[in-house]
């Protein structure tokens, strides 16, 4: 409906490791002095990555096995912190495809169901293992199923769940709201209309 | 059937529901900021859709406005350029802005409760994840993303999972020298930074219905540090109180109707809740910061963690905050040397937060070597400070008596941390690089402790700086 459908993903993988990773460290404030998303890609994590005078921490997402990572694995609380959709926007630019975490911040998650970015939850001991394989083999294939909600990886596969909501959204091509939202015109205006909520112009 | 405030202002909001399981609910308030929401118009304009209902927005400036220099066009100039588009963008679509100087303009969360826009029983939503201020009013206050603010902006609606209801009672009469923010620390450090997911959080009891209403907005607006989508407080004559003579509200019988109306949202005293939290106000004490997280908290009179005494991911996380803190293990927090004080943000930067610690610092002087920042949170709260003679008595104690705005909470501005300096502060977030120097360290507490710490040069214990036993 209003893109393409996400059924599954592709790519390789990277750990980021860490509870309560913030929007603050996805993304510095200073990089949301902007009008528009599209430079955010290189300022993703950028105070973890680079120094003060801007030469590399050598973080992982710059190891060159790295390169091209397209699915980031974290650990709990994922996106704490501010509602700046900034920090999935710039995950999106720099070319991140899903998260798999323990868990999620809401307001990130929702942020990230609306681009198309999947939040996807996988237990500690399978998180574990992942990252241990992608160590011992940076180019191992990851697929995440949001269908069958399984993820393979250098075959082994574990079982993985996604909000019930967002993963219907992502199956239907539905992640982004606003076209059904927009639908309901005359029920929106009946709503208001009943709570007293007059548009402008109206009584 | 008995419902709680929640409840009743999602039901009543429903338009219907979403294919995917979701529901699209009606938004009464929705307010906008120059950082998260000019990017939404420019969505806008690319579907060539109008705002449905420009009278229920209302734009402020407050992240990136200097609070030294206001004088358009702004020093910075993307500054300039984001308040530009921004003005633009509400004039273009007719949505009220309180520019600069015009005497409305402040931080979002304070404009709005402020000016009256807030009302029990609303659905409120902002690009801004403090919006859960806004339920200290009864309210289902949200922050949402730059996508679902051009939705609300095109549809005055949003797409939303219900939320649980978790009642965290808090009973009995705090200390001395303990207040909202105390409490706000203390329920974090209980329940966790993510324990309130898929939750909204009632504060409810004794204490909390003692509280004014600029103290149970400083605790609901740290909700969302403890994880928790939204939190709020029922309704009642202290709410209706503060509200009756705001600019937005009506006066006379129509506010006689109102009250009646907002009094209904009041969760039922046999509503049920997902899940039920007590806390007793005597085990809460002035409550400060020592990592990088709103939970990583102890009372001035305590020490900080020993990770030898832990294991596995906890003592990496605890370690690691230490050591992004230069803050030694195992050690009183007290006696902590600051650099930087700051007073101010959504959190506590009200008329009563200048208020009360004005009182307290009344002949006093900011220890040589820290520099002191009072900020009020809008135009309004500055004017009411100064015709109270507040700002004198903080430049007179040393404190610089600064223009409104966000100011070092979020550092987009030019107030920031260098370097490693060490802020005591007033606002919400302690994370690292927060205050705008990627290694600058934030210790959270109250004002009254912000001052404690300011006058001492050191985090210090307010009861003993203020006699305040
Ligand atoms: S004062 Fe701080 S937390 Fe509040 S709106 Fe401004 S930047 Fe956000």
């Amino acid at each position: 409906m209003t893109g393409q459908e996400v059924t599954k993903i592709v790519g390789k993988g990277v750990y980021v490791a860490g509870n309560d990773i913030d929007t603050d460290r996805i993304i510095p404030a200073r990089f949301l002095k902007c009008v528009t998303f599209d430079e955010l890609g290189p300022a993703l994590f950028y105070d973890e990555r680079f120094d003060i005078e801007g030469n590399s921490k050598d973080h992982v997402l710059d190891k060159p096995e790295h390169e091209g990572a397209g699915i980031l694995i974290s650990d709990v609380n994922f996106g704490c912190g501010s509602s700046r959709e900034h920090a999935p926007q710039a995950l999106k630019k720099f070319g991140i495809k899903a998260v798999i975490a323990e868990s999620f911040a809401e307001i990130f998650h929702g942020n990230c169901t609306t681009l198309g970015i999947p939040c996807v939850v996988m237990q500690k001991q399978d998180r574990e293992k992942m990252a241990a394989l992608i160590e011992s083999d940076p180019e191992a294939e990851i697929i995440i199923d949001v269908e069958e909600l399984q993820v393979v990886c250098a075959n082994n596969s574990f079982s993985i769940s996604i909000k019930p909501s967002a993963r219907e959204a992502f199956i239907t091509a539905a992640y982004d709201p606003l076209d059904t939202l927009l639908v309901a015109k005359d029920k929106i205006e009946e709503t208001a209309r009943r709570l007293g909520y007059s548009s402008r112009g109206e009584s | 059937m008995a419902k709680n405030l929640f409840q009743k202002v999602w039901d009543d909001h429903v338009v219907g529901q979403l294919d995917s399981g979701q529901y699209q609910i009606f938004i009464a308030l929705h307010l906008i900021h120059e950082v998260t929401s000019p990017q939404a118009f420019g969505m806008l304009k690319d579907k060539g859709l109008p705002v449905a209902y420009p009278d229920r927005t209302f734009a402020t400036v407050d992240h990136i406005i200097p609070t030294d220099d206001q004088r358009r066009p702004l020093a910075d100039e993307m500054a300039e350029k984001m308040i530009q588009v921004l003005a633009d963008a509400t004039d273009e679509h007719q949505v009220e802005f309180f520019a600069p100087q015009s005497g409305s303009q402040g931080i979002v969360h304070v404009v709005g409760p402020e000016l009256g826009l807030t009302q029990p029983g609303m659905t409120i939503c902002c690009g801004d994840s403090h919006t859960s201020t806004h339920g200290a009013f009864g309210t289902i206050a949200l922050g949402i993303g730059t996508s679902q603010v051009r939705d609300v902006l095109a549809t005055q609606t949003l797409a939303m999972d219900p939320l649980k209801v978790r009642c965290i009672k808090v009973e009995g009469e705090l200390r001395p020298g303990v207040g909202a923010k105390d409490v706000i620390l203390h329920i974090i450090r209980v329940l966790g930074v993510n324990g309130g997911v898929g939750y909204a959080y009632e504060y409810a009891g004794s204490t909390i219905e003692s509280m004014t209403m600029e103290e149970r907005m400083t605790l609901c607006n740290m909700s969302i540090e403890g994880g928790a989508r939204c939190g709020y407080i029922n309704p009642d004559k202290t709410t209706f109180d503060f509200l009756k003579g705001t600019e937005r509200v009506p006066s006379g019988q129509g506010f006689e109707l109102l009250t009646e109306k907002w009094q209904s949202y009041a969760s039922d005293a046999d509503a049920i809740y997902d899940d039920e939290v007590v806390i007793s106000a005597s085990d809460i004490g002035p409550t400060v910061t020592w990592g990088i997280t709103p939970a990583q908290a102890i009372t001035i009179d305590e020490s900080t963690p020993d990770p030898t005494q832990m294991e596995g991911l906890d003592k990496s996380l605890v370690d690691d905050a230490l050591k992004y803190m230069q803050i030694p293990a195992n050690t009183p927090i007290k006696g902590t040397p600051i650099d930087v004080a700051f007073l101010g943000s959504c959190t506590n930067g009200r008329l009563s937060d200048f208020k009360k610690v004005a009182e307290l610092i009344k002949g006093m002087k900011v220890s040589d070597g820290v520099k002191a920042l009072a900020v009020p949170g809008s135009e309004k709260v500055d004017v009411a400070a100064r015709e109270l003679g507040l700002n004198k008595v903080f430049t007179d104690a040393g404190f610089e008596w600064r223009k409104a705005g966000c100011s070092m909470c979020l550092a987009m501005n030019p107030d920031k941390l260098i370097g490693n300096e060490i802020c005591a502060s007033s606002s919400n977030r302690n994370f690292v690089g927060r205050q705008g120097s990627p290694t600058g360290r934030t210790v959270l507490m109250s004002p009254m402790m912000v001052a404690a710490a300011a006058i001492k040069g050191e985090i210090a214990d307010a009861r003993e700086v203020f006699g305040l036993e």
